[in-house]
């Protein structure tokens, strides 16, 4: 198999395990505002994700540097192509990372107030332009045959790019209140889990909205009916949708979360499948798309990156597996009641 | 302004600003490291909270540093696409491995010391520590072996349009790359070290916990010595590194205008730039740079005026900031080693305290000095000898930069602000505040 094609899927993977795991960080401070209805439930929400969150958006760090590494072309003109996006993006994110380490630091209402909010847009804000921005990164944006994109921010703001937003935030969403059902007791559990019983049957009409969509907006389909083994990565993916509501009605909250995970991945590469091989598809002509052959690296850059890939990753998967264990278990009253607690 | 102006001064803007917290994470990881495994070795309780204390202030200053470098990454892609594209192919894969090396094991056990206290054994929870330096210091390794390929662009050759990978070991393991490591974390090591005495001092002053910040003094005080006085013997190394690779740097960093034999160097001089002169000298040196730089009083060194110029620095901008960090570099020297014979009456010596606490500052600008030096000293080139910066910017409107330029101004320095503050107030307040 060609090196190209192998870090094209690697590079999808890296993108499915950011969204599984910030994901719910994102998903949880979406939720923030809503489910925290006083201090300590909000600090609870924040402790429930205090110890990961940090290493969990590495992950977006390294399916960046992987793009600038792997596929130097695309990570250009997709980066520079969707400035403005991208920096909406990335600010918000600062603010979210702040405010979690800053909130604790001064006892005053307002001050703390001011934090929550931040936090709350610092994690809406993202999971939503993540959406829009692999969208319109399915659906083609109109960049010409130099690399050089033809359009605005609002040109991302259309119908199709919109509905993808609305999708990731509710799959983060779902995601998030999976989590605060495992990681919380009384009455927060019982509102995190009606939240997400409330978010079920939205994110289905959206999901299924948008496979549709998907089909008109798209030349996704091409690869799959072309080849329709891989309809089953669309099966795997509903199946795992319904998952989420199977195990959250039997409260078997943990394989709800991991039906989650299973959800956000096979969206991931229904997308990243749908693409292969190209990137960027230009919708201006289809000779300007950057795809996995047109834009890699050299043949030596992806091979060291490969060995350094197949070292690093598992060992970062097995530190990070250890630190999720590690804090498992519910956040309680007394876990907050600790100075260094969020 | 137009996108080329203005994606320089974004990306200087925020390079600057994240260097502001990059070294203090650096050094301070490793005493807060020390100062947990004494409490380990010795179980005294006054280790603890030195370790608390000191960590507590470490913590506000690691989150600013981590969010203000995401943007950094994600720039290369967004404001210099044409560079990106030009060398991706070798510049992209050392971020990607200080991400995946480095940033994952930093930014994952920060969180399990953080909130690890419980979970983990006294002498585990201490080695998290270590882990969090070693990672960060690792990560400084990699953006720095980056930085160094800029500098003086090795291992590659030119196919298919653009700068190809053919030697990763003479990429990773380049002079220039060693020499601009231990350079930046001597560096911030010494930051690290004025940080913590001189916020000791405040408290010494007061007599304040006077045990504790005592303690706290020694041990920067050792660190910061040690690096000061290393930073000088590597700093000359690394001018003669410069010397050998980028002799327009050099000549700009001394506004040498004529090619010499047994060239002058000044203590300062300030240059005319259009007329190619200097307009003052003071301090004459006869010979001294080509010793400096050559080891060899007889050596020809190159002058500003044998290199076109569309190739030559600013040149005031990068001989003031050289001489000014070189400047700061003796005065550490100075103040540390006058603090070695003062180690045992600190506060007996309010003067001393007080030009220590006074002198927190002054780290902090010769790190900016010395960036502004390294990346102001190389231009107009973004990598040395092969690509100017002013072909590498993206093709983007310059209304969008502006709009993210004035976001950076404002966001980073109300975070800067606030993360300052922050880290003042919970300095002052000392470690009682902070009961385990």
């Amino acid at each position: 198999m060609a090196l190209q094609t192998v870090w094209f899927f690697l590079w999808g993977l890296l993108w499915a395990v950011y969204f599984i795991t910030d994901g719910f960080d994102l998903g949880t401070g979406a939720l923030y505002l809503s489910l925290g209805r006083n201090e300590e439930e909000k600090r609870i929400i924040l402790n429930s994700i205090g110890p990961l969150w940090d290493g969990n958006e590495v992950w977006l760090i390294t399916a960046g540097g992987v793009t600038f590494a792997a596929f130097p072309i695309v990570y250009a003109v997709m980066f520079s192509s969707l400035y403005s996006a991208l920096m909406l993006i990335l600010f918000a994110l600062i603010i979210r990372g702040v405010s979690l380490e800053f909130r604790n630091k001064i006892e005053d209402p307002r001050w703390k107030k001011a934090w929550d909010i931040c936090f709350f847009i610092g994690s809406f804000a993202p999971a939503l332009l993540f959406g829009v921005a692999f969208a319109n990164i399915f659906m083609g944006i109109p960049i010409n045959e130099e690399g050089v994109y033809q359009g605005t921010l609002f040109t991302l703001l259309n119908p199709y790019g919109l509905l993808g937003g609305l999708l990731f935030l509710l799959l983060f969403m779902m995601h998030g209140s999976l989590w605060l059902a495992i990681k919380t007791e009384g009455e927060l559990h019982e509102n995190a889990v009606r939240v997400l019983h409330g978010l079920w049957p939205v994110l289905l009409v959206v999901a299924v909205t948008f496979l549709v969509a998907t089909k008109f907006f798209t030349g996704l389909y091409d690869n799959y009916i072309a080849h329709p083994i891989l309809f089953v990565v669309v099966l795997f993916t509903v199946l795992a949708l319904l998952g989420i509501k199977v195990y959250s009605t039997q409260k078997s909250y943990w394989k709800a979360w991991f039906s989650s995970a299973a959800t956000i991945a096979g969206a991931t590469f229904f997308g990243i499948i749908g693409l292969y091989p190209i990137m960027l598809p230009s919708s201006i002509d289809a000779g300007y798309s950057l795809t996995a052959y047109n834009s890699s690296s050299s043949p030596l850059t992806l091979t060291i990156m490969l060995v350094v890939a197949v070292i690093f990753l598992p060992v970062v998967i097995a530190y990070q597996a250890w630190t999720y264990n590690l804090f498992k278990g519910k956040v309680t009253e007394e876990d907050i009641s600790h100075e260094e607690a969020y | 302004m137009d996108v080329l102006l203005l994606s320089r001064l974004q990306f200087a803007a925020a390079t600057y600003f994240h260097f502001l917290f990059v070294p203090l994470t650096l050094g301070l990881s490793v005493l807060v490291a020390v100062m947990e495994t004494k409490y380990v070795r010795t179980d005294d309780e006054i280790y603890l909270k030195m370790t608390k204390f000191w960590g507590r202030l470490f913590l506000i200053n690691f989150a600013v540093g981590i969010v203000t470098g995401i943007t950094l990454e994600f720039q290369f892609g967004t404001n210099w696409s044409r560079y990106s594209a030009y060398v991706g192919d070798i510049f992209g894969s050392l971020l990607a491995i200080e991400a995946t090396a480095a940033f994952f094991l930093e930014s994952t056990l920060i969180g399990v010391w953080i909130f690890g206290w419980r979970k983990l054994s006294k002498k585990a929870h201490a080695v998290v520590m270590w882990f969090i330096a070693g990672a960060s210091s690792l990560s400084a390794v990699w953006i720095l072996i980056a930085n160094a390929w800029m500098q003086n662009p090795v291992g590659y050759t030119i196919r298919n349009a653009r700068a190809e990978l053919t030697d990763f070991s003479a990429v990773v393991f380049q002079k220039m790359a060693i020499l601009e490591i231990l350079h930046t974390l001597a560096a911030a090591y010494i930051l690290s070290a004025f940080f913590v005495m001189g916020i000791s001092a405040y408290h010494l002053l007061k007599k304040q916990n006077v045990d504790f910040f005592t303690k706290s003094f020694r041990l920067a005080l050792i660190f910061g010595l040690i690096f000061s006085i290393f930073i000088i013997a590597e700093g000359h190394m690394h001018g003669v590194g410069v010397a050998e690779k980028q002799p327009a740097k050099l000549a700009a960093m001394e506004c040498l205008w004529e090619t010499s034999e047994g060239a002058p160097a000044c203590l300062l001089a300030v240059p005319d730039e259009k007329g190619e002169k200097n307009l003052l000298e003071i301090g004459p040196m006869p010979k001294m740079l080509s010793i400096l730089a050559y080891h060899d009083p007889g050596a020809e060194v190159k002058g500003l005026k044998d290199f076109p110029k569309d190739e030559r620095p600013p040149v005031l901008i990068t001989a003031f900031s050289f001489k000014a960090m070189v400047g700061l570099a003796f005065y550490f020297v100075l103040m540390t080693v006058i603090g070695w014979f003062k180690r045992n009456r600190l506060t007996e010596s309010p003067l001393y305290l007080k030009l220590m606490l006074y002198s927190i500052p002054l780290p902090y600008l010769a790190n900016e000095l010395g960036w502004t030096l390294a990346e102001v000293g190389r231009q107009p080139w973004i990598v040395y000898g092969l690509m100017k910066t002013s072909d590498a910017v993206s093709p983007i409107s310059a209304s969008q930069v502006l709009v993210s330029f004035i976001a950076f101004i404002l966001v980073y320095g109300a975070l800067g602000a606030i993360g300052f503050y922050l880290i003042a107030k919970n300095a002052k307040k000392g470690p009682d505040s902070t009961a385990s």
